[in-house]
């Protein structure tokens, strides 16, 4: 099928250049694959950059160890939060839209002119705001709630940056259009640019609200405008702000089916599902913004209600397909290539020494376990007052970002680097272990984070034991134990980050070419291009292990839920 | 495979849902509207109805 | 397979497996569960954060809050008023650059209508360690109903950055015991 329809369109190749891959048959356009390579490449720059800071953070946070002097200590949080959270997850995006797009569509990029354009507002955004940041007098947090104001550059290099991203997704958008026009593929774009284009819609509605307050506040913060209002500011910038959590969840997830089709050979159970979750996401998992405004005073419980429950759940009833049918898909096809005895031999024989593998199920469990459940959690309307701004929400979207997204992007590195990079990965034991170190560290910050909040610690805090405030107040033991943990976690996860950042940047310097008829270290599933697409399939029922996997996570969601319910109504009262 | 005009040719066979779900534009009509109107419209109408206090 | 467009192409008239059926039911049912248990709370529940706010200029709100404080100080604690307000009636919290001022005293199973906002940056109301948090923005009055239900001393500590002393904003509220039996009564009742 791929072979087809790379001969149907071969009239068109003379627009650009191309190379076919050898592992998926798949036709690379150069200037997709040149800007694919430059955005993951600054996506990296600012994981370590980001990450650096993390770990400084989280030292400081390990009481015992209290590493920076304060002010340091809420300048680095809020690099931290711009480059992790921002700079480092949209590069990576906009890498993953362009190969969604030109690559499995086997279309050119159109524009790249336009493209390279974006690149360069993004990179000199996100300098722009490190170098403000790092002036000092901008430590505002990457949320710069008002009144509280940062230097103009701050703004200036978070909106130059979402102009550059927005390019990024009219690049995307375009290239649907002339691949569906130049008939560069058949029917339906594939699930995986399905969920991209999930990605990139979310995208346009949060570069948008970003822009709707960032520029005023922009404005503000020169003088020319005489206040911003701070209840408006947090509505209308957590549109922004909650969206683009959204972007990274379809697009993990979107890395997750891809992950299972290029190593597994794993088709989704069915189209019609798969797909249908990822529009339950377009339509509503935006909605979602409201989880950060359900402790502020003034808002009804039917705004809270309808928004923070993403339309009675039906976002979060997507992410719950996905939860089944990704591993389920992943099931079907381990059956299919012989692993079909017991319960889990699928998943025992599952390549787990292939770090994109392992990244991406380590992913993918933890995102559901930990940032999900945890989500659903603090995002219930009365729930949220047990939580709102402890350490626990830190906790919870390391859940997400940290454990979920960043880990699912470090696991789709791993066919980046052989497949467009063309460089055989040096060092694969260092690689083999990353995603576990990585995974593990994640996991322990994220869980010890969310002890320390249930136990009321405050979130971008840099003293606990209150020593120099008039009127003291005493943490728990448990409390402290808590954070000294998320410190020796966040070592692991630092040394995990470090040595993905060492393996790619040693493997594009340094990494073997490869050549026609070369084998991968970490292999592609056998039947690569074609031949894979008849693996796995519908007719696959029996998902027993993937049954027993949902079943669990179903029970865990319950009883946390219910348990959170029963710490709430031992609360004060309040109405 | 089948002949690929007559397969373009003839949407009226594709169901409506699926119709939907091929039309990137549609999605991301319906992906900005429906949250402004729900979150941002609806939210700072709230917002701006706060009342003075006395 | 999920990076090639569909084998059928027309993949809307696929069937559905059962489990993912199944799945999808339960996972729907949960989700309305959900909801529902929300909107449930507001007449089951004792803790449901009030709407209740108004649009205020902070040095107006400052002002309510010295005259209600001069009103009913008891003694000093560390420089900062100690309140004892009756039972029932409005109180008033003032966050700021870096306390929570004054220092209530409260009666346990008593209701008061608890007035918070800032006339600075935003704060976090933090009461610990009870772990009720609530967000203070400046030129709102947020309105609270607020009963307390366990007696001793509690801090309220500052969890939204407010600036370079944000970890030092602190303050505090006593709860002390009933002192009639029949609001211990009342408590019994929920109210
Ligand atoms: C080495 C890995 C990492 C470590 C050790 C780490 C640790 C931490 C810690 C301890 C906090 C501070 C919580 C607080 O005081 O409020 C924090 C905040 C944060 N982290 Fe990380 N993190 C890591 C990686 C990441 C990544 C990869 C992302 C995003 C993709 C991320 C996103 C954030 C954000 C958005 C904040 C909040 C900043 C704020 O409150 O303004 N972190 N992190
Ligand atoms: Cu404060
Ligand atoms: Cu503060």
């Amino acid at each position: 099928m791929t072979a087809e329809t790379v001969v149907g369109v071969g009239r068109r190749a003379a627009a650009a250049d191309f190379r076919t891959c050898p592992y998926t048959g798949l036709k690379v356009d150069a200037a997709a694959q040149t800007l694919i390579k430059a955005n993951a490449v600054a996506a990296v720059v600012f994981l370590l950059i980001g990450g650096l800071m993390g770990l400084l953070v989280a030292l400081t946070r390990w009481p015992a160890v209290h590493l920076l002097p304060a002010d340091w200590f809420y300048l680095v949080l809020t690099g931290h939060g711009a480059n992790v959270l921002l700079f480092w997850i949209i590069f990576f995006e906009i890498a993953v839209l362009y190969f969604a797009s030109a690559v499995l569509l086997n279309c050119r990029l159109p524009a790249p002119k336009f493209a390279w354009l974006g690149f360069a507002l993004m990179v000199v955004g996100a300098i722009i705001t490190n170098v403000v940041v790092l002036q000092g007098e901008s430590s505002v947090m990457f949320t710069s709630y008002p009144p509280m104001m940062a230097k103009p550059n701050f703004y200036l290099g978070l909106i130059l940056f979402a102009v550059g991203a927005l390019i990024g997704c009219a690049i995307f958008f375009a290239t649907l259009a002339i691949a569906k026009q130049e008939r560069t593929y058949e029917g339906s774009i594939p699930l995986v640019t399905f969920g991209a284009l999930t990605a990139a819609i979310i995208a346009v509605f949060t570069i948008a609200s970003g822009a709707i307050i960032l520029i005023p506040t922009w404005l503000w913060s020169l003088g020319l405008i005489g206040e911003i209002d701070p209840l408006m500011y947090k509505v209308v910038w957590w549109a922004m702000g909650h969206s683009s959590q959204q972007i990274n969840v379809s697009a993990h997830v979107s890395i997750w089916y891809m992950v299972g089709a290029l190593l597994l050979g794993a088709k989704p159970l069915s189209e019609k599902v798969s797909r249908t979750a990822f529009f339950l996401y377009i339509l509503f998992l935006q909605l979602a913004s409201a989880h950060h405004l359900l402790a502020e005073p003034g808002l009804t419980a039917s705004w809270k209600i309808v928004n923070t429950s993403y339309m009675m759940y039906l976002a979060v009833l997507g992410s719950m397909i996905h939860g089944l049918t990704v591993p389920g898909s992943i099931e079907a096809a381990q059956r299919k290539n012989g692993y079909d005895k017991g319960v889990f031999e699928w998943l025992r024989k599952a390549p787990w020494g292939n770090p994109a593998f392992a990244g991406m199920f380590l992913s993918l469990v933890m995102f559901g376990f930990i940032g999900g459940i945890s989500g659903v959690v603090l995002g219930t309307e009365q729930l949220n007052v047990l939580m709102h701004n402890t350490i626990y929400v830190p906790g919870h979207f390391h859940g997400t970002v940290v454990t979920g997204t960043t880990l699912a992007f470090m696991a789709g590195t791993y066919l980046v680097l052989p497949l467009i990079f063309q460089r055989e990965i040096v060092w694969p034991k260092l690689a083999k272990i990353q995603p576990y170190l990585f995974g593990i560290g994640a996991a322990g910050i994220s869980l010890f984070m969310m002890g320390a909040g249930t136990l009321g610690v405050a979130r971008r805090h840099w003293d606990i034991t209150f020593s120099d405030a008039e009127l003291s107040f005493a943490h728990s033991a448990g409390a402290f134990l808590m954070m000294g943990l998320n410190g020796v976690f966040a070592i692991l996860a630092a040394l995990g980050g470090a040595i993905y950042v060492l393996v790619v940047v040693g493997t594009v310097l340094f990494g073997k070419k490869i050549t026609a008829g070369h084998k991968l270290t970490f292999p592609l599933h056998a039947g690569g291009g074609a031949a894979v697409s008849q693996y796995g399939s519908h007719a696959t029922t029996k998902l027993p292990g993937t049954i027993v996997l949902v079943a669990i996570f179903f029970v865990c969601f319950v009883l946390y839920y219910f348990i959170n319910w029963k710490y709430l109504s031992e609360l004060w009262l309040f109405r | 495979m089948t002949n690929e005009t007559e397969t373009e040719q003839t949407p009226e066979h594709v169901p409506m849902m699926q119709q939907i779900l091929d039309n990137p534009f549609l999605l991301l009509f319906l992906g900005v509207t429906i949250p402004t109107v729900l979150y941002i419209l609806w939210g700072v109408m709230e917002v701006a109805s706060i009342p003075l206090a006395d | 397979m999920a990076v090639t467009p569909p084998a059928q192409r027309i993949w809307w008239n696929e069937p559905i497996e059962r489990v993912e059926l199944t799945w999808v039911i339960i996972a729907f049912l949960w989700g309305l569960f959900m909801f529902g248990f929300m909107i449930a709370w507001h007449f089951i529940g004792g803790q449901n954060l009030s709407r209740e706010a108004y649009r205020i200029a902070p040095s107006k709100y400052e002002a309510k809050v010295e005259e209600f404080a001069k009103k009913h100080t008891v003694r000093e604690e560390k420089g900062v008023p100690v309140v004892k307000p009756p039972a029932g009636s409005d109180i008033y919290i003032l966050g700021r650059l870096w306390q929570w001022w004054p220092i209530l005293e409260l009666e346990k199973g008593q209701s008061y209508r608890v007035h918070i906002s800032s006339i600075d940056w935003q704060h976090g109301f933090s009461l610990q360690p009870t772990n009720i948090n609530i967000q203070v923005h400046p030129g709102y009055e947020h309105v609270i109903t607020l009963t307390p239900t366990e007696a001793g001393e509690f801090g309220i500590v500052c969890n939204e950055f407010c600036g370079i002393g944000h970890h030092t904003m602190t303050g505090k509220i006593y709860v002390t015991e009933p002192k009639r039996a029949e609001s211990g009564q009342r408590l019994a009742d929920g109210r």
